[in-house]
């Protein structure tokens, strides 16, 4: 069993917990005195930091939001000047105002460690080749794994997302023995390696270390089976660090939060009541070492449940199931988050004053397709074919410079989608 | 000078284009131009009839997408060269057309073109100093 930090990772609970009450009173005092934000909640709700002793007292703390990151738009949540912050990341927002992270030279420190972590924990090391094909630039997947393979001394390919054809040859070429993508494009890659005819024989690759996005099993037994590897989920948003939250070990059974540096509660998603362990619910975070933008009971959306049990792993840190879902109408496509309402806006902007419309989403040939269905309404409506084609193309282009993805736009005849109880449906996802 | 064209949005399915023309026939709605415009996924029909209005309250309440347009109606004789004279007067002028249909009536041996152009207040001025005829709303529901 390979650790990168057994002293952690195999911590005994009683201590882990202690080490959580301690950090927790620590971060508390910090944002109350660093954060006008969280001052200023916690005063109206009448918390004093000397009121958390530990990890008893993290149920009277509020929650924070995605909609209370957006509000404090750009640094309002940074609990340090923006001096001491070294790297900005960013995640698409619900009305085109992105989420924004900092983090100190110390968080990237922190960030590495488990990104270390995880890889290790996924079966990687200083032996391996890791082609990191993760989006570089303000999304945190490429960047947080690649400084976390080299934290953990492997060999890193830097090559990014895209360019299928180049990660086959670079994968036979270079010899990588560590895929670290979104599992939709590890499915993507397996094909077009197949079309290459690139056969598998020539390859070193073991591994595939696959998040970002939410999967199912089957999908694993496909990957695995057609990349012939050990595929491990992990888990990580952002708001909280970034990948190297959670992650599987080779057991595959529930995914590892590294708990010295996350507490992780269940919550009923309607009334905000913790539940106990092993009911499903909405995951909430909350960080006890980060220094740029710490957070407290951060609502993820996601859900899943977390098992205490020990694992054969020899690990002690908590288990999260595989995410099962989402409390919000939030979409994940080919790894960018996406939601409704974004479409939504852009069709408003056009001059769609009431827009239905239908997002249909798809698995074709393993990539994931985003079609829009538009309703033609009298405002878009044009007797010209040009006119009507030139908004079709509008619309795409739209679309693609606010969440980056290129989708087909399809115009439909009124009252084709589908309407209950007077709400359009706006969402058909056939992937799955 | 112009005449009304109905333009109704359309699908790529069976039965959609039977849909309007069911309406129009149970409002006893007379037709008398007809053309659509067709691209991968969805058409257009472009169509003059003699109860504008009504026509476009019924295909609406039948739940279609429908507006107006200003077409300009000319008649041309139905012999070679009818329509290239008429062309010839719009290139010269400078005028681009956006789409054009026709229908052919038989005992009078004329032709009508109906014309959606970028300027069509110029080309009227244009056609007429040509003495080229061109139809009015009344002159074109009688056809």
């Amino acid at each position: 069993m390979m650790y990168w930090n057994k002293p952690s990772e195999c911590m005994d609970r009683k201590k882990l917990e202690e080490l959580q009450s301690q950090q927790l009173v620590k971060t508390i005092e910090r944002v109350y005195y660093n954060v006008p934000y969280y001052r200023n909640l916690m005063q109206e709700k009448g918390i004093m930091p000397e009121d958390i002793k530990g990890l008893e007292d993290l149920s009277k703390l509020p929650f924070t939001t995605k909609d209370d990151l957006r509000n404090n738009y750009p640094y309002g949540l940074f609990a340090v000047p923006l001096s001491e912050i070294v790297r900005i990341h960013a995640s698409s927002g619900t009305t085109g105002k992105p989420t924004v992270v900092g983090y100190t030279r110390e968080d990237i420190t922190t960030w590495s460690e488990l990104m270390a972590r995880t890889l290790a924990c996924g079966g990687a090391s200083k032996h391996s080749v890791i082609q990191v094909a993760y989006g570089y630039g303000l999304f945190t997947g490429g960047l947080g794994v690649h400084y976390g393979a080299e934290r953990l001394g492997a060999s890193v390919i830097p090559i990014s997302g895209g360019n299928t054809k180049r990660q086959v040859m670079l994968m036979r070429d270079f010899g990588t023995t560590v895929l670290a993508c979104t599992p939709s494009y590890a499915l993507h890659i397996a094909e077009v390696m197949k079309e290459m005819k690139v056969p598998r024989s020539e390859l070193k690759l073991k591994y595939g270390i696959l998040g970002a996005e939410p999967w199912t099993e089957e999908l694993r037994k496909e990957i695995e089976e057609k990349l012939g590897i050990t595929a491990i989920d992990i888990y990580g948003l952002s708001e909280i660090i970034g990948p190297g939250v959670a992650s599987e070990c080779q057991y595959k059974n529930g995914l590892h939060i590294w708990e010295d540096h996350f507490i992780p509660e269940i919550i009923d998603p309607k009334t905000g009541e913790v539940l106990p362990e092993g009911c499903e619910g909405e995951l909430v975070f909350t960080t006890i070492t980060k220094e740029g933008i710490p957070v407290i009971r951060y609502r993820t959306r996601d859900i899943s449940s977390l098992n205490y049990e020990p694992c054969p792993c020899g690990r002690t840190h908590v288990r999260m199931h595989k995410v099962l879902g989402r409390t919000d109408d939030m979409l994940i496509i080919r790894g960018v988050n996406v939601f409704p309402s974004q479409i939504e806006s852009i069709l408003i902007n056009i001059g769609d004053t009431e827009p239905h419309y239908l997002l249909v989403i798809d698995r074709v040939g393993n990539m994931d397709s985003l079609e829009v269905w538009i309703e033609v309404s009298e405002n878009l409506f044009s007797d010209e074919v040009r006119k009507l084609e030139s908004l079709k193309h509008r619309i795409a282009n739209e679309i693609y410079s606010t969440l980056g993805l290129s989708a087909k736009v399809k115009l439909v005849e009124p009252k084709t989608i589908e309407r209950s109880q007077g709400k359009a449906k706006r969402v058909l996802d056939r992937r799955k | 000078m112009t005449v009304k064209q109905i333009s109704v949005f359309l699908e790529n399915r069976k039965g959609r284009l039977a849909q309007v023309t069911s309406v129009l026939s149970q409002n006893n709605i007379d037709i008398s131009a007809i053309s659509i415009a067709e691209t991968t996924n969805f058409g257009i029909i472009r169509m003059i009839v003699n109860k504008p209005e009504l026509a476009l309250k019924v295909i609406k309440e039948a739940g279609f997408t429908v507006n107006t347009a200003d077409v300009l109606a000319v008649e041309v004789p139905d012999c070679p060269g009818g329509l290239h004279q008429v062309l010839e007067i719009m290139y010269d002028n400078n005028i681009s057309i956006e789409y054009l249909y026709s229908f052919v009536r038989r005992p009078s041996q004329k032709a009508l073109i109906l014309f959606k152009l970028d300027e069509t207040d110029k080309a009227i001025k244009a056609l007429k100093k040509e003495d080229i005829n061109i139809l009015s709303s009344q002159e074109v529901y009688e056809l």
